[in-house]
């Protein structure tokens, strides 16, 4: 699988999950199905971008730098538009993107990938 | 009353062995090894200013089998054009009737030394794969080393991985020779590379019951002096060999091996030929298996040592998802606080 299509397909999933786990917050369970579709859209874009960045950039640290700093910043807008809960929304965010930053560029297919800069 | 130094005379009678290369445009510079067919020297070929190795006959063979059997070897080295495999550049006779070949001058350390010192276990599995690229080449062309261990390898400072002294070499009959996957036997056959179909180069043969090889590195089958039946399952045994010097704690120092190296080398080595790898090509594909994570085939693991190679294949990712859950989890309890 190619490194966009996996950041994209892994951006995606991991959102849905992050997304899901504000039904352990009470108070958030009412918009469960907005903040599912949020954080998938937000998994969705972040993946394609990180998968677009490891295929220019053949560099685990700074795949996995690229991830963390996308993952932190789109949870940063999304923390933002609720002005509260920064935390609890950019930390996991930036455990995602860092997350779908390592596995693009451990695992994902390299071999239409553009010329090696690192 | 001595008119000269023992000194002097151990230097003279050195300089008397050492074959004259007069005629040639090969200048001899050293020694640096010396075989059970001859000695191979250093040399700088004068022609092209660069230095070469030279094999040659100790005497001149009045019998001419050891000079034909040098020739086959220059001929065998010469139509396997390999990375892995020294080239030739030129071969001849002597003004004293010695024959001799001019290969490449490798500057390396032998597989035996290199690998005292030699860096990680995945790092020694990579020379292995490469040494299995060679021989499966050689047999594709119908050519069986019988003499593969490390002394007969030779790492260069680059990466290099070169398998040396083809001397006791043997030609398959072309029905034996292996065809790389996805190409047509024919077509192996017709190569012209290929040395069985010229059988005027596979003189002299070595005669059924002489034993050619290394103990500890010869398949049984070659130990008996079976030399008509043996096939590239022999040369598969002695790269098993090679493997079990490679990763075995007993040579390498403290680290434990695998369970699937070792399965590896043991299917390499067993006494039994058909239970064997069919081909160099197959076992150097169970090593990159290995080196990759995947199952081997030499070794049926049971779920938990599937389990575990799993984790240990995606270790890292393992620990990044753990972590995102962790967190997670401590944010939502420290939430609902």
């Amino acid at each position: 699988m190619n490194k966009i299509t996996y950041g994209l397909i892994l951006g995606g999933i991991l959102g849905i999950f992050d997304g899901l786990t504000a039904w352990f917050t009470p108070e958030a369970r009412p918009q469960l199905m907005g903040i599912v579709l949020g954080s998938t859209f937000k998994g969705l874009l972040a993946g394609v971008l990180i998968g677009v960045f490891a295929r220019k950039v053949h560099s685990l640290a700074l795949g996995v730098l690229f991830g963390l700093c996308v993952g932190l910043l789109f949870a940063f807008f999304i923390a933002h538009m609720q002005g509260k809960y920064y935390l609890e929304i950019m930390l996991p965010g930036g455990l995602v993107g860092l997350i779908v930053g390592y596995a693009t560029q451990k695992y994902g297919d390299s071999s239409d990938a553009a010329p090696s800069r690192t | 009353m001595n008119w000269l130094s023992d000194e002097a005379i151990a230097r003279l009678r050195t300089a008397g062995a050492e074959p004259a290369l007069a005629g040639t445009r090969y200048r001899l510079i050293e020694r640096i090894a010396s075989g059970g067919m001859g000695s191979v020297y250093l040399a700088e070929d004068a022609t092209l200013g660069r230095r070469v190795a030279i094999k040659i006959l100790d005497v001149p063979d009045s019998s001419g089998e050891l000079a034909a059997r040098l020739q086959r070897e220059a001929h065998i080295l010469a139509s396997l054009e390999h990375p892995g495999i020294v080239p030739v550049h030129g071969a001849g006779t002597l003004a004293d009737g010695r024959v001799f070949y001019a290969m490449k001058f490798v500057e390396g350390e032998r597989l035996d030394r290199f690998s005292e010192r030699a860096s990680t276990l995945p790092g020694r599995l990579r020379i292995f794969q490469r040494i299995c690229d060679t021989v499966a080449f050689a047999h594709t062309r119908g050519v069986l080393h019988r003499d593969l261990k490390p002394e007969n390898i030779m790492t260069g400072p680059f990466g290099e991985v070169l398998v040396m002294d083809w001397g006791v070499a043997k030609i398959l009959p072309a029905k034996q020779i292996s065809t790389p996957a996805g190409m047509p036997h024919d077509q192996v056959r017709n190569h012209p590379g290929t040395l069985a179909m010229d059988s005027s180069r596979t003189a002299p043969k070595t005669a059924h019951g002489a034993v050619l090889g290394t103990p500890g590195y010869m398949a049984p089958e070659q130990a008996r002096g079976d030399v008509e039946h043996l096939d590239e399952r022999a040369d598969i045994y002695s790269l098993g060999a090679i493997l079990q010097f490679l990763v075995v704690p007993s040579a390498r120092g403290t680290q434990t091996t695998p369970r699937a190296l070792i399965a590896i080398a043991r299917k390499a080595m067993d006494a039994n030929p058909a239970a064997r790898y069919a081909s160099a090509s197959e076992l150097g594909q169970d090593i990159a298996r290995y080196l990759d994570g995947l199952p081997v085939l030499a070794y049926p693991e049971n779920v938990f040592q599937r389990i575990a190679r799993w984790a240990a294949r995606y270790r890292m990712a393992i620990v990044l998802v753990l972590t995102y859950l962790v967190v997670r989890a401590l944010l939502i309890f420290w939430f609902r606080r």
